[in-house]
C-alpha cells in the first residue's frame, strides 16, 4: 500500500523533472541554433560575392566603393577604420576603467559608492545616438581646437566616444568581479601585514582577473560592433589609412550607410553580407581569445 | 613580570579594554595577561566577544568602520592601540590564522612567498661614510624564497605531503592541509605571536588532531592565542584558559584549574553544558 503511493508520486515527479529539463534544454539549444543560423545565413549570402569578386580582391583592395561605375571591393579601409577606432578606444578606456573599478570597489566610501555606481550603470544604458550627437557636435570641436586636424569628424573623435561608452560596461562587470573576491582573502592579506594597495595589487586583482578580462572583452566587442555613435563621429570617408586624425569609415558604418542603396540580390547586396561575415568573425575571435586567456589563467591557479 | 609557575614572561597585557561597534558594547573592561610561549585559549558561547577580542590583538577590527576602542593593549610593554602604531607593521609581529582556511587562489609556493615578497628581507648594512648600522629591505632571491618555503612548510608539518607539487594550486589540498598551509604562510612573516580564530571549526576530527599536535609544537617558538568553541580542544592544548561571557572576561586561569575547579558560577554552568 505504502509503496504504491510512493511509486506513483515518484513517477509524477520524474515526469515533471524531465519536462523542466527538456524545456530549459530547448532554451539552451535555441541560442546555439540561432548563432549557427546567423552564421550560415551570412555565409550562403556572401558566397556568390566571393565567387565573382574573389577573396584576394576583397582582402587586399584598398578602396571600398560599391556604387561607383567601376565598383571597388577592397575591405581594407573599412577594416582599418574599425580597428583604428575600437583599439584606440580600448587603449583609452581600459586603464581608466580599471582605475575607476579599483576606486569604486575598494576605496570609495559607501556614500560615494551609492551615487557613483548607479550613475555608471545609467551611463551604460544611454542610447548610442546620444553619444554620437555629443561626439559630432561637441567633442569634435574640442579636438579641432587641440589637434587642428584636416577633418572635423575623424577617427580620434570616434575612438574617444567609444572609450566613453566602453568604460561603464567594463566597470560594472569588473566591479562585480572584484566585489565577489571573498572577504577572508582580503583578511588573510591584511593579517600578514600587507597594505591596502598591496592587497589590491597582489590578492584582489589576481583573484578577480577572469572577470576583469571578461569585462574588457565585452567592452571591445561592444566597440567593434557599435554603429550609430561611430557613424556620427568619424565622418565616414572610406580611406585606407592609419592616421588617427583622418576621417574613417568603419565596417558597421559601411553596412548602415550602404544597405538602403543596395538592390536585393545585387552584387552590392552580397558584398554587404561579406562585410557582415567578417565583422561576425572578428567579434567571434575576440570572444575566443578572451576565453583562452581565461582558461589558461584558471589552469594555473585552479 | 613572572607568571604563577615563576618561569614565564608576560607577552601581552590588556588593561580595561572596551570596544563598541556603533552603540553595541562588545567588550567590557577586559583585563588579561598573556604569557610568552604559552597557549592561551579563549572559550565562551557564540557572540560573547571572543573573536572580537582576538582581533584587537592585531588590530583587525580597524578594518570595520564605526569601531570604537578604549583601554590599553601592551605588547612587550608597548601600547599597540596608540595612534603612532601602524597596524600594518604590528601585523608582521602578530600573525593570524582564520576560522575557514583561506589560502590565496595561487600555487602552494606562491602562498608562502606572498608576504616575504611584499616585505622583502631585512638586512643590516653599514653606511660606508658614517659607519652607522641601519636596516635595509631588499628583494629576496629565488634561493632565499625556496628556503623560506621549505622551512615554513616543514614547521607546519606539511612539507612531506606537498614537496612534489609546490606549483600546484593551494585549492587542490584538503581542508586540513589548506589550514596547515595557512599556518605555514603565517610563519613566513616570522611573527612572535600567532592568533588562531577557531582554526578547526571547519575540519574533520583527524585534521583537527593534526592541527592540535602542531599547536602544541608551535608553543616552543611562539606565543599562541586560540579562540575555540570546543572546550575539549582548550582542555587538550591550552596552558591557560579564559572564559568570556557577554563581553565580560568571567574567569581566567591555568586550564587544568579552570576546568576542574571553576571559581565562578557562570564558568561552571558553561563547562557542564547547562548554559551556552
Amino acid at each position: 500500500m505504502d509503496t504504491k503511493i510512493y511509486k506513483r508520486e515518484n513517477r509524477a515527479r520524474r515526469y515533471a523533472e524531465g519536462g523542466i529539463t527538456g524545456i530549459l534544454g530547448a532554451c539552451g539549444i535555441l541560442s546555439v541554433l540561432i548563432l549557427a543560423l546567423v552564421f550560415i545565413f551570412l555565409i550562403t549570402n556572401s558566397i556568390p560575392f566571393f565567387q565573382s569578386v574573389g577573396l584576394v580582391n576583397f582582402f587586399t583592395g584598398t578602396q571600398w566603393d560599391p556604387f561607383a561605375s567601376e565598383a571597388m571591393w577592397g575591405v581594407l579601409p573599412l577594416l582599418t577604420g574599425t580597428i583604428l577606432v575600437s583599439f584606440v578606444g580600448a587603449i583609452i578606456a581600459i586603464p581608466i576603467g580599471l582605475g575607476c573599478t579599483i576606486y569604486l570597489s575598494e576605496l570609495a566610501d559607501s556614500k560615494v559608492k551609492k551615487i557613483l555606481k548607479p550613475a555608471i550603470e545609467i551611463l551604460a544604458g544611454v542610447p548610442s545616438v546620444i553619444y554620437g550627437l555629443f561626439a559630432a557636435l561637441v567633442l569634435s570641436n574640442w579636438i579641432m581646437e587641440i589637434f587642428d586636424p584636416s577633418y572635423r569628424l575623424n577617427a580620434l573623435n570616434g575612438a574617444i566616444i567609444l572609450a566613453i561608452m566602453m568604460i561603464p560596461i567594463q566597470v560594472s562587470v569588473s566591479e562585480e568581479a572584484m566585489n565577489a573576491v571573498p572577504r577572508n582573502l582580503r583578511e588573510a592579506s591584511y593579517a600578514m601585514g600587507a597594505t591596502r594597495w598591496e592587497t589590491i595589487k597582489s590578492v584582489i586583482i589576481p583573484a578577480a582577473l577572469p572577470g576583469i578580462i571578461a569585462s574588457i572583452a565585452l567592452a571591445i566587442g561592444r566597440a567593434v560592433g557599435e554603429t550609430m555613435a561611430v557613424l556620427m563621429a568619424t565622418g565616414n570617408a572610406s580611406q585606407f589609412s592609419f592616421d588617427i586624425l583622418t576621417s574613417v569609415r568603419t565596417m558597421t558604418a559601411a553596412l548602415a550607410i550602404d544597405v538602403p542603396e543596395a538592390a536585393i540580390g545585387s552584387l552590392q547586396y552580397q558584398g554587404l553580407f561579406a562585410v557582415g561575415l567578417l565583422l561576425f568573425i572578428i567579434t567571434f575571435v575576440i570572444n575566443l581569445i578572451a576565453d583562452m586567456v581565461l582558461s589558461k589563467y584558471q589552469e594555473t591557479y585552479k | 613580570m613572572k607568571n604563577i609557575s615563576g618561569d614565564q614572561i608576560s607577552k601581552i597585557q590588556v588593561k580595561d579594554l572596551n570596544l563598541w561597534f556603533d552603540t553595541k558594547h562588545v567588550l567590557k573592561d577586559v583585563s588579561i595577561e598573556i604569557y610568552e610561549k604559552e597557549i592561551t585559549a579563549i572559550i565562551g558561547p557564540s557572540g560573547c566577544g571572543k573573536s572580537t577580542f582576538l582581533r584587537c590583538l592585531n588590530r583587525m577590527n580597524d578594518l570595520i568602520p564605526s569601531t570604537k576602542i578604549e583601554g590599553e593593549i601592551l605588547l612587550d610593554g608597548k601600547n599597540i592601540l596608540e595612534n603612532d602604531i601602524d597596524p600594518v607593521d604590528l601585523r608582521k609581529d602578530v600573525g593570524m590564522v582564520f576560522q575557514k582556511p583561506n589560502p590565496f587562489p595561487k600555487s602552494i609556493y606562491e602562498n608562502i612567498v606572498f608576504a616575504p615578497k611584499i616585505h622583502g628581507i631585512e638586512e643590516i648594512k653599514k653606511d660606508p661614510k658614517t659607519g652607522k648600522e641601519k636596516i635595509v629591505r631588499r628583494k629576496p632571491t629565488k634561493e632565499e624564497l625556496d628556503q623560506i618555503v621549505e622551512k615554513c612548510l616543514k614547521r607546519a608539518a606539511l612539507w612531506n605531503e606537498v614537496k612534489d607539487r609546490l606549483n600546484k594550486s593551494a585549492y587542490d589540498l584538503s581542508g586540513g592541509q589548506q589550514q596547515r598551509l595557512c599556518i605555514a604562510r603565517t610563519m613566513s612573516i616570522e611573527p612572535e605571536v600567532i592568533l588562531f580564530d577557531e582554526p578547526c571549526s571547519a575540519l574533520d576530527p583527524i585534521a583537527t588532531a593534526k592541527i592540535e599536535d602542531l599547536l602544541v609544537d608551535l608553543r616552543k617558538d611562539y606565543t599562541v592565542v586560540i579562540v575555540t568553541h570546543n572546550m575539549q580542544q582548550a582542555a587538550r592544548v591550552a596552558d591557560r584558559t579564559a572564559f568570556f561571557y557577554m563581553g565580560d572576561l568571567v574567569e581566567y586561569g591555568p586550564t587544568k584549574r579552570l576546568f576542574e575547579k571553576p571559581e565562578k558560577e557562570l564558568t561552571e554552568q558553561y563547562l557542564t553544558g547547562r548554559m551556552g
